[in-house]
């Protein structure tokens, strides 16, 4: 996944702003505060019934909780719109089954796709016949190397995950006054670049406050892997400051092992947003925030997907049409705003 | 290390095997001194210490089953997806209704009830054990993913009695570890004390021979891997008392970790011959070298490198020690 550009994150920031508001409640229509000009340009309000259009869905089987909300998520955007058609075909882990099933959506003419494929490489080849057959692609999370293979990205940004963990430790600590602080992190599977870049993005930004992570040490992202890292991890460091842990649902084994250990000075920051996470942060424990990586990018895609095959821009941008690449911003969920995040997070 | 090297005049097995364990307890505290040099402030505390020891339970529970089924001549593949099978089970919110008691029960009974099945087809229905128990692996994984729909089920708060098998304190220790000393001596007495221990030895060293000796190998086979599916369903309790959750994915590859264990451990992999406390010995040496790499912060794939070369060091050995006329 891409560093963000300037304009990804502004336009992250656009779509994350949509997003909210279209999972959060639907009489808050974004269009209604446009400007007049805006709106002219974006050609008038896009919540209204345009153009009927069907919409292709693949995504990969469900084999956790993030993935499953991906498709429920997208599903029930589709459901707001009463001119949007939704196919979705049957979720699998296989590359070969996502081809055709993919093949099967191209010959059935859909107006738009949207897909998360199971390898981004692997599925490269087919979402350049779609778009060739003039089918645009929104491309979800996992990229396509090949620009002519979609028309829109729309993912989220590790990086600015590890960034914003980063930030919230790195602020959390100042204000403390601790002067040589010990930083710990528990990673998920530590050879895929998506973990690098998390660990990148947080160690970059407790450079900027003169903090370094003093340990890091990779798990699963599973319970039980959590767990056994947190355990023995805790034992590595009689005393911590900060525990960064990239992914909640490992995170409810750290939990649990920072609780058998009997621990309680640091405090802890989660990754992904589950809704699980969110809870241990509304009761106020020692899990203190999570920064987000979520699945309602889903359902911004469907928006999209409807935006491009109806011809139709984003009304709070100038622009005619719908962007190339829209990152996600990776956001900070503490007890102050936990509430508003409750309804966008998923069960593990 | 203390190895026997003289070929010329064979020690007799039992001395073997002391000289074996001879062998891995100088490799514990061999692992132990590496901490205390490397670590000294860190590794010799009792948190430390208990904390390897609860790590070390779950693998060890399923150990002691696995122990049997190999020196018994057979093999069971499906340990790690038993544990989880009966992980969600014991975890879906219609168990959790009942109580923590009825949870305990459940994760037994389903673990013990998928190695009868893995005892009936392998013992009854003649299928080999590696094919058996693998199909049980795949079949057992996918339904605990069906069963949890691949979430990860918390043990609900008005069953933490659960977590307090791994919170709470006995004499210092969380009672899990109580549960896998108890299950090691059971596992001890019950292989070296008892006819079943010994026609287990018989019924994986000459299987025919047993037969001929009035032995019901089938019923004894069955018996194995019901044993293994018990010991994998205590451990599915250790394991939801560690992380509070079942979860189709715990227990992930726990099958080599246990086979790799009962190796290193002395027993041989084609039955008829092995040793229980080598087997717990060799859970200790793989949990402390997992301990070690993360008090000294370094990364998985080194763990497993260490790993690899042990387990061909070990068998290296026991080679060695048993290359002796039978």
């Amino acid at each position: 996944m891409p560093i963000p550009s300037r304009r990804g994150v502004l336009f992250g920031g656009a779509a994350v702003a949509a997003g909210a508001l279209a999972t959060a409640c639907t009489g808050n229509d974004p269009a209604d505060d446009a400007p007049a000009a805006q709106s002219a340009a974006g050609g008038g309000d896009n919540e209204k019934p345009g153009r009927p259009v069907t919409i292709g869905f693949s995504a990969p089987a469900a084999d956790h909780g993030w993935i499953a909300a991906i498709t429920k998520n997208a599903q029930a955007q589709a459901k707001r719109y009463s001119d949007v058609t939704f196919r979705a075909v049957e979720p699998t882990n296989d590359i070969n089954q996502q081809i055709s099933a993919v093949e099967s959506l191209i010959s059935a003419k859909v107006n738009a796709l949207v897909l998360l494929p199971n390898d981004g490489q692997q599925l490269n080849q087919v979402a350049r016949k779609a778009m060739d057959a003039g089918i645009p692609v929104v491309n979800l999370d996992r990229i396509f190397p090949d620009k002519l293979s979609y028309r829109t990205w729309i993912g989220g940004d590790n990086y600015g995950m590890g960034v914003a963990a980063g930030h919230y430790v790195g602020r959390r600590l100042k204000e403390k006054g601790v002067a040589k602080p010990v930083i710990v992190e528990i990673q998920g599977i530590a050879t895929l670049p998506l973990t690098q870049e998390r660990s990148k993005g947080f160690a970059d930004a407790l450079k900027t406050h003169g903090f370094s992570v003093t340990a890091k040490q990779d798990a699963k992202f599973t319970v039980e892997t959590g767990n056994q890292v947190a355990a023995n991890l805790l034992q590595a460091h009689k005393k911590i400051d900060a525990l960064w842990n990239h992914d909640d649902d490992q995170g409810v084994g750290v939990l649990a092992a920072i609780k058998q250990a009997g621990r309680k000075e640091f405090f802890m920051v989660g990754g992904a947003g589950s809704a699980n996470a969110m809870r241990e942060i509304k009761a106020g424990g020692l899990l203190e925030a999570t920064v987000t990586y979520s699945p309602s990018m889903a359902a911004s895609a469907v928006k999209v997907a409807r935006l491009v095959a109806q011809g139709r821009g984003m009304t709070d941008l100038v622009e005619l049409q719908a962007p190339q690449s829209i990152t996600l911003a990776s956001e900070t969920v503490t007890r102050q705003n936990v509430d508003s995040y409750l309804p966008i997070g998923f069960e593990s | 290390m203390i190895t026997d090297s003289r070929p010329a005049a064979p020690a007799p097995p039992r001395l073997r095997r002391e000289v074996r364990h001879a062998g891995l307890v100088a490799a514990l505290v061999l692992l132990a001194l590496v901490g205390l040099v490397t670590r000294p402030d860190n590794f010799a505390t009792s948190a430390n210490l208990v904390g390897v020891l609860a790590l070390a339970s779950t693998i060890g529970v399923i150990t002691v089953g696995m122990t049997f089924v190999i020196i018994g001549g057979g093999i069971d593949l499906s340990v790690g997806a038993l544990m989880a099978l009966a992980s969600v089970w014991a975890t879906t919110l219609a168990t959790q209704s009942y109580g923590p008691a009825v949870m305990v029960l459940c994760a037994i009974l389903v673990g013990t009830g998928a190695g009868l099945v893995n005892g009936l087809l392998i013992s009854y229905g003649r299928l080999v054990p590696f094919i058996a128990t693998l199909a049980m692996l795949v079949a057992a994984r996918g339904l605990a993913q069906r069963m949890s729909d691949r979430r990860t089920q918390l043990v609900r708060p008005e069953n933490d009695a659960i977590e307090a098998l791994s919170t709470g304190r006995i004499l210092g220790l969380p009672p899990v570890v109580f549960v896998f000393a108890a299950v090691a001596a059971a596992g001890w007495v019950l292989l070296n004390r008892t006819t079943f221990g010994r026609r287990t030895f018989a019924v994986g060293g000459n299987p025919e021979a047993a037969r001929l000796a009035g032995i019901d190998v089938r019923r004894h086979t069955l018996l194995l891997y019901a044993l293994s599916g018990l010991c994998c369903g205590i451990a599915a309790i250790i394991i939801m008392a560690r992380t509070t959750t079942g979860s189709s994915t715990h227990g992930d590859l726990y099958e080599l970790d246990a086979i790799a264990a009962v190796i290193i451990g002395g027993t041989l992999l084609t039955g008829g011959r092995g040793s229980l406390v080598g087997s717990i010995l060799g859970v200790l040496v793989f949990t402390l070298i997992t301990n070690l790499f993360i008090l000294n912060g370094l990364q998985t794939s080194d763990q497993l490198i260490a790993k690899g070369a042990i387990i061909v060091a070990a068998v290296l050995l026991q080679r060695r020690g048993l290359r002796t006329p039978t």
